[in-house]
């Protein structure tokens, strides 16, 4: 083996290798941005009222900026889709998008393959503000704004606020200690919820079906309040995607590689609390496409963040958003809760994949 | 091109104080040894150097500026850690893992370009270990995970190098070939380049200067002809008898045989008798 020792003769070149596993990364990206297209198009095709899927392309078509499409539909048609569909498609999207990132995100702050968005509190902070909601006496659901979204937001950023803060040891974050405190004060809170659903009388079918999750009340006013958390949750996370690699290492390497650990981690829990809670508040505690969608984009594209934060955004809401059509429509009129869809299709397909390429995946 | 120096600095972890009063300096290119027996707290220097603990007491300098004043990242772009049997994530590439040296240098709205790509290439080069590139972590060897934080370092382009026991998982001719670079590098970059050595042979060979630890403070300090004697062996690590001098180039060899150990430090701490 000889040395090559540095000499005149280099040069800027890049590398031969890596490009190839690079190039494919962004079009995998690229593909599945198409393929959310078609989803969506054909999720708002997909109904009680069947409309076929060029009609639906042409009427999503016609709201674009800049396209001319002469108008030879039916307006019922125009009202079902743009009006109500399409803000259920959309928001479905953005739901499994960010519990996907929050998951990815935990998921490598933590270094733990089991942690999902729900880890630290979310889930059950957020359950017991929308059971506290529920069980208000009705004044209080004849406001302008929805009570039990506002409740079940707050609930979900004071449960995590109070085990971020106990979990603190001096101006340290020790992740075992956070993780612990989560699970500790997530069994509490989740009592409490059990014993409040217990006691609510005809009010338990609601809650019920609130837990595990339904897109079936959305509209575009929903689709408003969410969407700015997620866009500045989603891209915080993702200018930090490069620091979530290296944080892999481990905090001491982490650090000596220039990063401010500390403050990575406040960053990147806040804004990761911040779209769940979004995305839960309206739709309840959809479990599954938080853990599974990471993993299985990790099984597929590999463990760099750089590429596996924008691939498991992309995935969770192509996901989320079928789901959704399957909810609604198999049991027709009956709307099935979402989070049973998601484990009942996801999960096998996990396991194909999980026994299909038998690699270390984390 | 820079100085490290700690002034005076108290050395621990919770109640327990590891290194009572050091004091040290290591100048630009030069090469210093860290010796002493187990747990006398070389690695604890480099954690505090590296800013991972911060001392009770004293200071530490870099180039006559506080540590504790420079940004992570900017220290990060002076001052490179080789650390010990670190864990790294199994599932990422071996290129994947030396492009994090580039972590540094690049802030936060920034990507790795060509250049990037170029200088870690060129790192693997030099440790011998473009093969590795594609390989994952898991499937590689001790001593191939050590040339590749080798590599690490060397792609982050810091000025100051810190190692922890870089040889250890390495058999004897990629012992000599990543000392030989590393030395190289301090001559002709005039890299400042300290390394915890547990090899007193390869310390006495390397290093223009040693500090041999012991009981939390200086044992002794200088040449490794000066270091490495029969009497600082003996009170240090009990053994005897086993001081040479190297054949070809004069410089102390430490040879060991079978049957000769002492209760080192008898009464302090006791020891494998």
């Amino acid at each position: 083996m000889s040395w090559h020792q540095p000499g005149p003769d280099f040069t800027n070149q890049a590398p031969p290798i890596h490009f190839p596993q690079w190039r494919g990364r962004i079009y995998a990206i690229l593909g599945l941005l198409i393929g959310l297209g078609v989803a969506v198009v054909f999720a708002t095709a997909v109904g009680s009222v069947q409309i076929p899927f060029f009609t639906t392309c042409h009427i999503l078509f016609s709201k674009l900026p800049l396209v001319q499409v002469t108008h030879n539909w039916p307006g019922t048609l125009e009202t079902i889709i743009l009006e109500i569909r399409l803000p259920r498609v959309i928001l479905a999207g953005l739901v499994g998008g960010a519990l996907a990132l929050a998951g990815a995100t935990y998921q490598g702050l933590f270094r733990n393959p089991l942690a999902d968005p729900y880890l630290i509190g979310v889930a059950q902070g957020a359950a017991l503000g929308a059971v506290i909601g529920f069980l208000l006496p009705s004044p209080w659901h004849a406001m302008g704004f929805g009570i039990i979204p506002l409740l079940a937001f707050t609930g979900a950023l004071v449960s995590t606020t109070v085990v971020y803060s106990l979990a603190r040891v001096g101006k340290t974050l020790p992740v075992t200690t956070l993780i612990l405190a989560g699970v500790a004060l997530g069994a509490l809170l989740g009592s409490i919820v059990s014993y409040l659903i217990i006691s609510s009388g005809e009010k338990m079918h609601g809650i019920v079906f609130w837990l595990m999750g339904s897109f079936s009340l959305s509209q575009w006013s929903e689709v408003r309040v969410v969407l700015p958390y997620m866009v500045v949750g989603v891209v915080i996370i993702l200018l930090y995607a490069r620091s979530l690699n290296v944080m892999q290492l481990d905090e001491e390497q982490a650090q000596q590689l220039g990063i401010n650990v500390e403050r990575l981690k406040l960053v990147l829990l806040a804004a990761a609390t911040l779209i769940t809670a979004a995305a839960v508040s309206f739709v309840g505690t959809i479990g599954f496409v938080g853990i599974i969608t990471p993993h299985a984009v990790r099984l597929i594209w590999g463990p760099d963040h750089r590429f596996l934060l924008p691939l498991s955004v992309l995935t969770g809401g192509i996901f989320l958003i079928l789901a959704d059509v399957i909810a609604r429509t198999a049991l027709a009129p009956t709307e099935v809760p979402i989070g049973v869809i998601t484990a009942i299709v996801g999960a096998p397909f996990f396991l194909y994949l999980l026994r299909r390429r038998k690699r270390v995946i984390f | 091109m820079i100085k490290i120096e700690m002034q005076n600095v108290r050395l621990g972890y919770g109640r327990k104080v590891v290194l009572k009063d050091l004091t040290l300096q290591v100048m630009p290119g030069e090469m210093v040894g860290l010796i002493g027996p187990n747990g006398c707290g070389k690695s604890t220097i480099i954690r505090a150097l590296s800013r991972i603990i911060s001392p009770f007491s004293g200071k530490i300098l870099l180039d006559g500026r506080d540590i504790t004043k420079i940004p992570r990242r900017e220290l990060a772009r002076w001052l490179g850690v080789v650390p010990q049997m670190p864990l790294l994530p199994s599932a990422f590439t071996a290129f994947e893992i030396v492009l994090m040296g580039r972590n540094p240098h690049l802030g936060l709205f920034q990507y790795e370009g060509p250049r990037e790509l170029a200088v870690t290439w060129r790192a693997m080069e030099r440790t011998a270990t473009p093969s590795l590139a594609e390989r994952r972590v898991s499937e590689l060897s001790g001593g191939e995970i050590q040339c590749l934080l080798i590599a690490r370092v060397l792609a982050q382009e810091t000025k100051a190098i810190l190692l922890d026991e870089p040889t250890a998982n390495l058999d004897i001719g990629r012992q000599v070939e990543i000392l030989d670079l590393i030395k190289n590098l301090c001559l002709k970059s005039n890299l400042t380049v300290l390394a915890a050595l547990h090899d007193l042979n390869l310390a006495s060979q390397y290093c223009d200067r040693l500090v041999l630890i012991n009981n939390g403070q200086v044992h002794a300090e200088g040449t490794p002809g000066e270091v490495i004697t029969p009497q600082n062996i003996k009170e240090v690590y009990g053994a005897e008898h086993c001081v040479y001098t190297h054949p070809i180039n004069g410089l102390p060899a430490v040879l060991l045989r079978s049957g000769n150990s002492q209760p080192a430090n008898a009464g302090e701490k006791g020891g494998i008798v």
